[in-house]
């Protein structure tokens, strides 16, 4: 059916919206409290790096990926890429680290202007990272560590798992374990065990209450969109082991629980439910996220939101636990396991479709480069599309392209329904 | 006399194209010019160009579909648009039934698209977001190469020897193009290699099924790319009548589609075993 071009409306707001934007500028103040005030140590952290040992001996934690993500989501981001690569950082390696870097250069941060007095991001006294993501992370912080004189300490994740076994689990383990006499040197704190187990509870909460809300999205229609998740999973991200991140969690889900009932759809008249694959395009949240309203088509799933769940967090064995969160990760594992899993994501989600971001400078995070959207639709029978673009750097996208594509793809499905 | 027709407009990045057919999607007229800056009042020439030589006025125009980069351009006639390559798909649906893959190269991009033998896409691919097998590579190598676009057919087919362009990145092929002028290679050999390039960059992108079709300003201007693209896929290659027209012709076979959709007449089967078959 050829449809007349409709003007443009809006997706469902979300009202928990208002409460996420304090909880998460509370967050930027506190950090930033720690670090101008000197009253807590402040740790930067990867964003599935061992935050729960950080908070446990009470750092304040800031978390680059999450200002790189903000420097894109801002537009930031393709104006200070250039000043990272004239000291030598490639415009192919990982955007945000190049975007967060030069940033630092220019002495410019998307947070002076959302939150008022914050003047840069916060000053850290340790830099701790896990490689379990990529090694991008281990070289962003070299950076750093070597640009403010303070330690960069971290755990060289195994990586490419089809299972998470002992032998790595352990490896694991005994690295995050084996960071704590530098952290408590630099904290000043000795590690209560007790006060670990009780972050460790608390990331459990924070993962399953944000389990629950995303798999609200398996109604028809579904409350919530990939780009609202993306937003959404803020208090995940940055406040992951904290009880306001757990609180925070409850009152969207009952939000989203309300809107399954009522049947209200994030989408309105939703007919195509897609998964996405690889990293948003952080300049183009918007834009993305219109065009698929108006095709009445949502993003329903995505592997990105769905790695802020981490099941194995354990009270009882803290360190163990961690450990294998932090190594179950989907970006952690093979393409064998890549492919189990989005098969069952497909079918959980009634999926129509896939679309894989494949992000020029994330290859870790891009996965159509080895055959999977092949093998997956081959074994599914569900088509996909890639879409070439970047997580950050908006000098290798064309809008254009992309929204033909997209439009091609959703009537592709539409036609094959 | 007032006669029913059925408008295709495809507003290309280079090229605007427009398709007049009549309700058996029989082509009446058309009219091709560059899109230029204007993609409205391009439109507007070529609908009128096409309409004169279907014999017909824009008071006959019972529908019209647009498509290409100006699809939103043309509210004058219609706000009714699909993408090209749902057009594309489209029309070899309706005149190249059953299992096939068509290869189109314009002007900005190329794209691949598979249909099944229910005349359904099956999958599609476009060209990243780089130059390589594109009409935008063969314009400006032909600027490079101080050339007239239309001689660039008839100097690949007088090649004796072909020289090979390793890259596909348009910076780097220029700078290999010099480079092979500098060495004292023949010009000639120079245009067939650019061809083998932009032929072997569109087929790197996707499996070709047994069927092919190929389409596009840049096939419809340089027929030794039939010839080049046969040799490499080791069979042969429908060439259509009109290889440029093919997505506005699908853009106006939708428009005769959403007409029947609501019922004004039957809507054509291409399995039924009466149905014409290729276009040539």
């Amino acid at each position: 059916m050829i449809e007349p071009i409709k003007p443009k409306t809006a997706r469902k707001k979300i009202q928990a919206g208002e409460l996420m934007n304090k909880v998460m500028s509370d967050y930027f103040y506190e950090v930033n409290e720690a670090a101008t005030t000197g009253k807590q140590k402040v740790a930067w952290c990867t964003s599935v790096g061992p935050a729960e040992l950080l908070r446990a001996l009470g750092f304040a934690v800031h978390f680059p990926e999450n200002h790189g993500a903000l420097l894109g989501a801002t537009r930031m981001s393709t104006d200070l890429i250039p000043e990272a690569n004239a000291i030598g950082y490639s415009p192919d390696i990982c955007s945000y680290l190049t975007a967060d870097i030069g940033a630092y250069l220019k002495g410019v941060t998307p947070l002076s202007k959302a939150y008022p007095g914050i003047q840069s991001v916060p000053k850290p006294d340790v830099l701790v990272y896990s490689t379990n993501q990529c090694r991008d992370v281990q070289d962003w912080f070299g950076w750093y560590s070597r640009e403010l004189k303070i330690p960069s300490i971290g755990i060289k994740s195994p990586r490419n798992l089809n299972d998470v076994g002992d032998a790595v689990i352990e490896d694991v383990s005994r690295q995050i374990q084996e960071l704590v006499p530098q952290l408590e040197a630099i904290s000043g704190t000795r590690l209560d065990m007790d006060r670990l187990r009780k972050t460790v509870a608390l990331s459990r909460e924070c993962t399953e209450l944000w389990k629950q809300v995303l798999e609200t999205a398996k109604a028809i229609p579904a409350p919530l969109t990939f780009f609202d998740g993306t937003i959404h999973m803020g208090p995940a991200v940055v406040l992951r082991g904290t009880q306001v991140a757990v609180d925070y969690y409850k009152v969207l889900l009952a939000e989203l629980q309300k809107n399954v009932r009522d049947k209200a759809g994030a989408v309105e008249g939703e007919k195509v439910r897609l998964y996405w694959d690889g990293m948003p395009v952080w300049g183009r949240l918007r834009q993305h996220s219109e065009q698929f309203l108006e095709l009445k088509a949502n993003v329903v799933a995505s592997t990105y939101c769905s790695s802020w769940i981490f099941q194995a967090f354990d009270e009882k064995e803290p360190f163990r636990s961690m450990a294998q969160a932090y190594l179950e990760l989907f970006i952690v594992r093979s393409d064998d396991y890549k492919e189990r899993y989005m098969k069952q994501m497909i079918e959980d989600f009634h999926i129509d479709g896939i679309i894989y971001h494949d992000a020029k400078t994330c290859p870790n995070n891009s996965n159509s480069r080895y055959g999977l959207p092949k093998r997956l639709e081959t074994a599914t029978g569900v088509p996909s599309l890639v879409l070439s673009g970047d997580l950050n750097d908006l000098r290798c996208i064309s809008d254009e392209q992309t929204k033909t594509n997209i439009e091609a793809f959703i009537e592709q499905i539409e036609e094959g329904k | 006399m007032s006669k029913p027709v059925y408008v295709g407009l495809d507003i290309g990045s280079s090229r605007t194209k427009v398709a007049v057919l009549d309700t058996d999607r029989r082509l009446l007229g058309y009219a091709i010019k560059k899109s230029g800056t204007d993609f409205s009042a391009t439109a507007g020439v070529c609908l009128d160009a096409a309409l004169e030589m279907a014999g017909a006025t824009r008071g006959d125009i019972i529908n019209a579909v647009s498509t290409g980069y100006g699809r939103a351009n043309v509210g004058f006639v219609t706000t009714q648009s699909k993408t090209e390559i749902g057009c594309l798909a489209n029309w070899c649906r309706f005149e190249i039934p059953g299992v096939i893959t068509l290869i189109d190269i314009g002007g900005q991009d190329n794209k691949i698209v598979k249909l099944d033998k229910d005349g359904r896409r099956d999958s599609f691919k476009m060209n990243r977001k780089c130059a390589a097998g594109t009409g935008a590579f063969l314009e400006e190598m032909s600027t490079r190469l101080d050339l007239p676009l239309e001689d660039m057919d008839g100097l690949a087919r007088a090649s004796k020897e072909m020289v090979k362009l390793g890259s596909y990145c348009t910076v780097f092929s220029a700078t290999e193009v010099l480079e092979n002028i500098r060495n004292g290679k023949k010009v000639a050999d120079i245009v067939k290699g650019l061809f083998y390039s932009v032929i072997k960059r569109v087929l790197e992108m996707d499996l070709p099924t047994e069927k092919v079709v190929m389409t596009g300003g840049v096939v419809a201007h340089n027929a030794y790319i039939f010839d080049m693209a046969e040799e490499m896929l080791g069979r042969a290659v429908i060439r259509p009548e009109f290889p440029q027209l093919a997505g506005a012709m699908g853009a106006a076979i939708y428009a005769i589609y959403a007409i029947n959709e609501k019922g004004a007449s039957e809507i054509p089967d291409p399995n039924q075993p009466n149905f014409e078959g290729e276009l040539q």
